[in-house]
């Protein structure tokens, strides 16, 4: 075993041992600890775990090669991402909070007074998370793959096992502080390659200003200029220009932002905590922390970017460094010598193009390509798997919570008793680990893809409801449901189409329906579409049916006001 | 109206109020400024950054979490006003 496993095998069985200590300490003993962890969460711990849950290994992994390989429309995803907290901070938290209930189909069927109204939310919110969840697995999967040299199917059992312990041990309760400590180890991971790659390229040691400043090696050169200079060398569009329409740009990123402040397991999350303003101050304090790793992202896939770029282009094949070698293996980056002068060509044009690069290794191999220490590129795989553990419990948890709170309890088996119900919470978080295990192994498509297609769920289906039912006090069980089932049909659908290709003939017609786009809008960005026209379903059909019994206004003039919130409840 | 109505009416008008000014400046910077007007500021640079860019890809972000820490602020003060600070 080299340095790099040594230090990845101490890192990784630290951090777990952790997770299952903290697990074992706060098993949940209530419905109410593991639906909501008691109700009783600080702001500050809530900021945290809200931050893990939400950083995904989309975000941990994948985002910053995402970025690097799309310049300037990365935009959409850090934007996007982040975005969707102000409209969560403003539109949503704090009256949730009021409303104290443990999950989203619990305000759906409640402010809709129907139990089809809370059938639909539980089948947004299982597509959602599923959807989600699948995406977690395979993160973990490919970590343990790489950097402890197991196949991806046992990376994924490992992860599997570690999540079911503490889901189901500890619910919500458990999830939150090992979200916690999970937050810690996956910042403290992503922060120390970006700051020392930050010194070593612009001398500056706060990567959000070496983004900005000039190249270290003497020639005064801004990094950006260099960048932009080199891409366009080799064809590409200079980094900072982006080739995405602004439409589409502009539709994916309120598609993200709109979908984050619908996503079930990142709302559940503002139940957790004591009061109306403490909701209001754990929203502020989790976009701080999440903004941390997202301020720093695009820096490091400038970073990235530049150092690739000057290493291998150009350069004979025979001379490239160690990590180059070790990467190969995993199929995360490759070079064909079409040409045969044994140099590597990276180039935009398809033809001429010798190498071939998975985003996910800008921030995989990212220490090596710097030559940091080995702990350095242990701490990564540490933080990898924290990134995607911690949304993975917390997305498991609302599918258990869905199915044995909403569908069993409530409108199944009314007369289900507590322990009851907190031994069918704790069966079905094991069903979900298992059937989300099944996903990792055998993938819907690659991590970052499948992700941003569960925002556009859930921008179609729950934010118009949810916000409609704040903010629009006559608004009807009927308008409502109808907005839900048209919008995520309809992002199904199109989805379905044009990100699958399944009415036209599958994968291969996939590249040439792009011409087909509806206003030119991609399947990521299509999620806007979809909420606009649930809430102009929902507000035409609300408009010819009968308005909703005065307890449920009454109801939406009591959570408008934050005092008397007390603590979440069952009923 | 009864009393305690009207007070909780006056809060909401206020709420909506500073959650209009509070989206018009989270639209600005995002959809503004790092979307529809990019190419625009992007003649305008900070340091290394070109203008547009940098709202899209940094200043949006830091005022996000600068607007989300006001709201709080102002809804403290305003729970405090019409008194529904008390727990």
């Amino acid at each position: 075993m080299n340095d790099v496993q040594v230090w990845t095998y101490i890192l990784v069985l630290l951090s777990f041992g952790l997770y299952i200590g903290i697990a074992l300490w706060s098993r949940a003993g209530s419905t109410k600890e593991f639906y909501v962890a008691g109700g009783g969460v600080s702001p500050l711990a809530n900021g945290m775990a809200t931050a893990a849950d939400w950083m995904s290994a989309a975000s941990f992994i994948s985002m910053a090669g995402i970025l690097s390989l799309n310049g300037y429309d990365g935009a959409v995803y850090l934007m996007g991402w982040t975005g969707g907290y102000v409209l969560l901070a403003l539109l949503l938290a704090p009256y949730l909070r009021k409303f104290g209930k443990f999950t989203v189909p619990d305000f759906i069927g409640e402010r809709y007074y129907s139990k089809t109204a809370r059938i639909v939310a539980v089948i947004c919110a299982v597509i959602v998370s599923f959807t989600y969840v699948a995406g977690q697995m395979r993160g973990v999967g490919i970590v343990f793959s790489r950097y402890l040299e197991v196949d991806i199917e046992t990376g994924v059992i490992i992860g599997m096992v570690i999540v079911l312990f503490y889901a189901v041990l500890g619910g919500m309760k458990g999830i939150t502080y090992t979200q916690v400590a999970q937050y810690c180890v996956l910042i403290f991971a992503f922060m120390v390659p970006a700051i020392f790659i930050s010194m070593q390229m612009t001398g500056n040691p706060i990567p959000q200003l070496g983004f900005g400043s000039t190249l270290i090696d003497g020639s005064g050169t801004y990094l950006l200029d260099r960048l932009d200079g080199l891409s366009e060398e080799l064809g590409f569009v200079a980094y900072t220009d982006g080739s995405k329409s602004v439409i589409d740009v502009f539709s994916i990123t309120l598609a993200l932002m709109v979908g984050t402040a619908g996503l079930p397991h990142v709302i559940v999350r503002f139940f957790t905590v004591k009061r109306v303003r403490d909701a209001r101050k754990s929203a502020g304090l989790a976009l701080l922390f999440i903004a941390i790793l997202y301020t720093t992202a695009p820096a490091v896939a400038v970073f990235a970017r530049t150092n690739l770029l000057q290493t291998v282009n150009g350069k004979p094949y025979a001379e490239m460094p160690q990590w180059f070698k070790n990467w190969e293996t995993t199929g995360l980056i490759g070079h064909t010598d079409t040409n045969g002068d044994g140099l590597i060509q990276y180039n935009a044009n398809p033809k001429m193009n010798e190498l071939q690069l998975d985003p996910d290794i800008m921030v995989l191999a990212n220490p090596e390509i710097a030559d940091l220490p080995a702990w350095v590129i242990g701490l990564i795989a540490a933080g990898g798997l924290a990134a995607a553990l911690s949304t993975a419990a917390g997305l498991l948890l609302v599918i258990s919570s869905s199915v044995s709170h909403d569908l069993i309890k409530n409108v199944f088996n009314p007369d289900l008793s507590e322990k009851g119900e907190l031994w069918a919470a704790r069966l079905s978080a094991a069903v979900a680990v298992i059937i989300a295990g099944y996903f990792g192994i055998n993938p819907p498509g690659f991590v970052a893809a499948v992700v941003a297609l569960a925002f556009g769920l859930a921008a179609a289906s729950f934010f118009p409801a949810i916000v409609l039912g704040i903010f629009y006090k006559k608004m009807n069980s009927k308008g409502a449901v109808t907005g839900m089932i048209v919008g995520i049909s309809l992002m199904l659908f199109y989805m379905l189409k044009f990100k699958f290709g399944l009415f036209d003939g599958g994968k291969a017609a996939i590249a040439g329906l792009k011409e087909k786009w509806w206003f030119g809008i991609s399947p990521e960005g299509f999620g806007t579409i979809a909420m606009l026209v649930n809430f102009v379903i929902a507000l035409v059909v609300n408009r010819f049916t009968e308005d909703p019994p005065e307890a449920v206004q009454d109801m939406v003039e009591h959570i408008r006001i934050p005092s008397g919130a007390g603590e979440a409840t069952s009923h | 109206m009864t009393n305690e109505k009207q007070n909780a009416r006056a809060y909401w008008k206020e709420n909506l109020k500073y959650l209009v000014i509070l989206l018009s400046i989270w639209f600005a910077v995002s959809y503004g400024a790092g979307i529809l007007l990019k190419e625009v500021l992007n003649k305008v640079h900070l340091g290394g950054f070109k203008l547009g860019f940098w709202f899209a890809q940094q200043g949006s972000i830091f005022v996000f979490v600068i607007l989300i820490f006001v709201y709080v602020y102002l809804m403290n003060k305003l729970d405090k006003k019409y008194g529904y600070d008390k727990d």
